[in-house]
């Protein structure tokens, strides 16, 4: 680790001010970046702590049905508080384990997009609103490939806001070492139609697999899949599964996902 | 006066908790991290990211001038130096001595595999030396990396220039019975063949491996603050092989050490640094290995690829085991590394059986890999599964009951001693128990019922087992001396009764884990009828305890408890003369019994205690017949290796769809001959089973074909958790003693690791079979996307 500054505003404004230094750089819950600066990995001058702005803390339902959840609010109290939309509780109680549940954060996670993180499936899958200390971001704009977002330099993930849906489930299967998804995938039933959200399985992060959200929303049911195919040419391939493993997953996955939903 | 600990409460056989424990786990262990000196400074090593290369020149001056640098080294200075050994000299089939070339204490010259350390930075922080460290400039010219063995072995590029092969070396067992083999095998009615990998393992010690140097320019001594498993070894090698500093100048301390599995037997060169850096700098100098070091330069586990046949009678009667297996050394020769895949290894590829011919081949390879040496069980899980999963595929095509089949072949109660066809003598045994053991934990005629309720929910299950057989307690001195050891195996242990009754008990073996400070004292008090809580063991200092042989090998309480016995012996015999002159009585007539001297047939009696305290306050004391004190020492070398036996059954339920694989049961029968402490076996078992799981299942060591580690961290190489193992149901009652050692027992460390990787694998195949699937073969590790692959004939 190289020496840094370390900074714990207390609002949106002087976080947002305090990023405008030079490599200054935004610490949500560390799971990510602090391994990283172990690492030597990364150089930031001062580390801008988020966890202790009040207003980017905690779990609320809006006017419009949606779960909004403040960026810097850890994994754990999202599987606790977030129980109106079942899916999106279950998804963050099964990230890591209990140290990084109490740690880490919805902005974190979404900002760092890794391809095998598990909240980008939820945002995508829900078509959640990403709002940032200027902007409102839709999910289908946001994520632009693996580690890559809409955000730009010092832009700060305030709250997610996800539409709750009439039925969802979360279906992940572990990548044997990392425990995070070496498939995942969310399904989130809406009057509209129903969204299905992939991570882990594609080298351009999470996606939505369209097919499937138009078989199921015409049939919402695990026999609504079989007939569809989805190629493993552009997924992952690694020790832990070629890309035609993954895309065989992706199908079992949102089967498993569809029977659950709940 | 001495208080009257007479007790035998917690002597051999009580399951007494741990008493170390509880240091551990609050936190007041004291690793070698934990120890601060004034004056200390920091080490950081520049290791080769390219797996094989020529270093043209490396460029110090930078680093040297960068704030808080005291020194730094390379490979030039330490070519007046030796390097570090291996342990054990194997010859060739031919006569010829294996090839060993020089490990040095930084690369010099080459580099050899990625993690190999060519550079060291010495700096008043650990920052300032991570600073200088990335400012080295190293030209280092990559050349094509030597990675796969088939292809090591055929030629192309050399790992060692200076020895013009690969191969270390092509050992046969026994030579002169390879032609009676081979053509037992001709003439057999049913040869079955199966071509295995025994996958490469990283050890992860949950400690790291640190080491600090400190040299005392007053006196010219040097200490040596590291993690290991047998401090006196590592000294004899630093002072005879390395630097050559004399033994009585250095001293090694092997404090609290949090588990080494066999990784840190053996010396390493960051060892030789921090002590040549202290003396130079005249500094303490510390290091302490990130995880991702460890990846990269801990000695790795197992690595095998092997040709094993089995040919038997139509009947199932096994008439021969026929092994080829080529077994990676990496890229150098680490202490053990040529012990494990042949003696550890070869002489038991008769298995529990009575089969009357095995023959068995190995060539040791050198690749651009992290060096290969001993890891839990070492040599006898690769043995095990070999044979193990042979015998299963055999059973398969005989249409055989896989029980059956091994319990026609089993070396019976009545013909111990047996002579195994591979060399060894076995003592003790009784496998057709440890069967009916097993047997009656796995609820075998529920199976079926079982099977069919996981065919219900979409999932096949499978049930496999399998025996084993290994050889531990190492080892006798002369009986491994003509096989090529360079170190006799036996072990030491120094009983000194204080004037107040207590005692302590200095040990050769090292406790990283094993709950030595609990066993060993209930050896001693059960001998002594005193209570274990006023007895403690010292261990881990070679300024304190005689000279013994470490811990590995399922060896400390076969070989040090034994001479912890013996010594014991010596203290009861002195006592009982000075108990005689105290009672006024005969040698002669004393008899001691729960702590107490008395003489027959009286009443007149002296307790332990009082007689410790005569011992050290000699006030009427027949000085000229007797010597005060009451401490004596005492040095063991077994008759034999000593035969830990079992069974193992393993019970999986398969997803077809994912592939992925669940233990649902797990049994262990297990014979360890006496037990002192059966909580301590069960754990110990456990333990074993659960890196067991590990290996079959999930951890997968792979390299790319340049020699980098894909699975470098703990992204991608899965350690088991509590999630992956099952209840565990174990059995270790009703063993056959040990035949030759004071105490009867065999040793359980390793036995876990031994037994359960074939059983796991032979429960996936049944699955697979069961699921209509023909596959009769699939490699460790049963990942998910592995086993998919092979249920789909994706040629796995
Ligand atoms: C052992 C382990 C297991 C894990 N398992 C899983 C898993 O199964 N599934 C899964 O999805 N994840 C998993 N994670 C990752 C975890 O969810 C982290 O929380 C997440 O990667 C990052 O969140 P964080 O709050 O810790 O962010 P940090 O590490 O603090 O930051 C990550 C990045 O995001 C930026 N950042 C942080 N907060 C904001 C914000 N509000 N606005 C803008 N930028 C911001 C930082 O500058 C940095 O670039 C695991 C992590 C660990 C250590």
């Amino acid at each position: 680790m190289y020496n840094f500054e370390m900074t714990r505003p207390s609002t949106i404004a002087d976080a947002a001010k305090a990023l405008k230094e030079e490599d200054a750089q935004a610490l949500g819950g560390g799971q990510t970046l602090i391994p990283t600066l172990k690492q030597r990995l990364a150089i930031p001058s001062t580390l801008v702590s988020l966890t202790g702005i009040g207003e980017m803390n905690g779990v609320c339902m809006s006017d419009a049905n949606e779960v909004c959840v403040g960026g810097a609010t850890s994994h754990a109290v999202v599987a606790r508080e977030a129980s109106a939309y079942p899916g999106l509780a279950g998804l963050a109680s099964h990230i890591g384990d209990p140290a990084v549940r109490n740690r880490g954060t919805v902005g974190g996670s979404l900002a760092n997009n890794d391809p095998s993180a598990c909240y980008p499936a939820a945002a995508l899958a829900s078509g959640a609103s990403i709002i940032t200390n200027t902007r409102e971001i839709a999910a289908d704009d946001y994520f632009q490939g693996m580690f890559t977002t809409a955000l730009e330099d010092g832009e700060i993930i305030t709250e997610v806001r996800f539409p709750v849906p009439e039925k969802s489930h979360y279906e992940k299967f572990v990548q044997p070492a990392s425990r995070f998804a070496l498939v995942g995938v969310m399904v989130a039933k809406y009057a509209d139609g129903v969204r299905v959200a992939v991570t882990g399985a594609s080298e351009e992060g999470v996606f939505r697999w369209t097919e499937a959200e138009a078989a199921l929303s015409a049939n919402f049911s695990a026999d609504a899949l079989p007939d569809l195919s989805i190629s493993g040419d552009d997924m992952i391939s690694d020790l832990h599964g070629s890309g035609e493993y993954r895309a065989h997953l992706v199908k079992v996955m949102t089967g498993r996902a569809v029977a659950s939903a709940a | 006066m001495p208080k009257d600990n007479t007790t035998t409460e917690g002597g051999i056989g009580a399951a007494t908790v741990r008493r170390e424990d509880i240091r551990f786990l609050t936190g007041e262990g004291n690793y070698t991290d934990d120890i601060r000196l004034q004056g200390e400074c920091h080490a950081i090593f520049v290791r080769s990211d390219v797996a094989n290369g020529v270093i043209k020149s490396i460029d110090t001056s930078t680093a040297e001038g960068m704030p808080g640098v005291l020194a730094v080294f390379t490979g030039e200075d330490f070519v007046e130096v030796g390097g570090n050994p291996a342990g054990w000299l194997i010859n060739s089939r031919d006569g010829e001595p294996m090839k060993e070339p020089k490990r040095p204490v930084l690369a010099h010259g080459k580099v050899r595999h990625v993690g190999d350390a060519y550079a060291a930075v010495v700096a008043e922080t650990r920052e300032q030396a991570l600073d200088a460290a990335g400012a080295i400039e190293a030209d280092i010219e990559e050349l094509p990396a030597v990675i796969n063995m088939a292809s090591a072995v055929a030629g192309g590029g050399l790992v060692h220039d200076e020895i013009d092969t690969n191969v270390c070396f092509d050992w046969g067992w026994i030579e002169d019975n390879r032609a009676a083999t081979d053509a037992a095998i001709k003439a057999a009615p049913h040869v079955t063949t199966l071509e295995l990998v025994n996958n490469r393992l990283v050890p992860n010690a949950m400690e790291t491996r640190a080491s600090m140097g400190d040299y005392n320019a007053g006196t010219g001594e040097y200490t040596l603050y590291t993690t290991s498993q047998n401090p006196h070894m590592s000294r004899l090698l630093i002072c005879a092989f390395v630097l050559g500093i004399p033994e009585n100048k250095l001293r090694v301390i092997a404090p609290d050490v949090g588990g080494g599995f066999g990784s840190k037997i053996y010396h390493y060169g960051e060892e030789a640094l921090v002590l040549a850096a202290s003396k130079k700098l005249k500094r303490p100098v510390r290091w302490t290995s990130t995880r991702s070091e460890a990846f990269l330069s801990d000695a790795h586990g197992r690595d095998h690829v092997t040709k094993i046949e089995l040919a038997c009678e139509k009947d199932g009667t096994f008439i021969a085991f026929r092994t080829e297996t080529m077994a990676n050394v990496g890229a150098y020769l680490s202490n053990f590394s040529t012990a494990t895949p042949t003696f550890l290894h070869g002489t038991l590829m008769a298995g529990n059986y009575t089969v009357p011919n095995v023959y068995v081949n190995v060539k040791a390879v050198f690749t651009n890999t992290v060096p290969v040496d001993a890891y839990r069980g070492a040599g006898r899980p690769e043995a095990t599964y070999s044979i193990e999963r042979v015998i299963d595929m055999a059973a398969r095509e005989l249409g055989m009951d896989p029980i059956e089949l091994r319990r026609k072949n089993f070396v019976k109660p009545d013909q111990y001693p047996f002579a195994s066809a591979a060399g060894l003598e076995y003592d003790s045994g009784n496998y057709d128990l440890q069967m009916d053991k097993l047997e009656a934990m796995i609820d075998r005629p529920g199976f079926a019922a079982r099977r069919a309720e996981s065919e219900k929910n979409g999932k096949l299950r499978g049930l496999g087992l399998n025996a084993y057989i290994e050889a531990c307690g190492i080892a006798p001195s002369n009986l491994v001396g003509v096989l090529g050891a360079r170190v006799g195996l036996y072990d030491a242990a120094t009983v000194r009764v204080n004037a107040t009754g207590s005692l302590a008990v200095m040990v050769g073996a090292h406790s990283h884990g094993q709950g030595h400070e609990t066993a060993f004292p209930q050896v001693v008090a059960e001998m002594l009828g005193i209570d274990p809580q006023s007895i403690d063991i010292v261990h881990g200092d070679t300024a304190k305890i005689p000279f013994g042989m470490g811990t590995y090998g399922s060896r400390s309480l076969a070989v040090c408890g034994s001479a912890v016995v013996r010594a014991t012996e010596k203290i009861i015999a002195k006592a009982k003369k000075i108990a005689a002159h105290m009672l006024e009585a005969a040698e002669a007539d004393i008899e001691f019994e729960a702590g107490n001297f008395s003489v027959a047939g009286t009443d007149k009696s002296v307790s332990f205690g009082e007689v410790a305290f005569k011992a050290y306050i000699p006030h009427n004391f027949p000085i000229e017949d007797i010597e005060p004190g009451l401490e004596e020492t005492a040095f063991y070398d077994p008759a034999n290796f000593t035969y830990p036996s079992g069974a193992y059954a393993c019970e999986v339920e398969l997803d077809p769809e994912t592939g992925k694989v669940t233990i649902e049961r797990f049994a262990a029968a297990d014979d360890f001959g006496n037990i002192i402490n059966p909580m301590i076996v069960t754990g110990q078992v456990h333990g074993g089973i659960g890196q067991g799981i590990g290996q079959a299942l999930i951890e997968q060591t792979a390299y790319d074909d340049d020699g980098q580690l894909l699975s470098a961290s703990y992204m991608d190489y899965a350690m088991p958790r509590a999630e992956d193992v099952p209840f565990y149901q174990v059995n270790h009652d009703d063993g056959t003693p040990c035949a030759h050692n004071p105490l009867g027992v065999k040793g359980c460390g390793e036995a876990g690791a031994i037994g359960s990787p074939a059983s796991v694998v032979n429960a996936v195949i049944d699955a697979m079979q069961s699921g209509g699937k023909n596959v009769t073969h699939m490699d460790m590790p049963l990942t998910p996307s592995r086993v998919w692959e092979a249920m789909n004939a994706k040629g796995v």
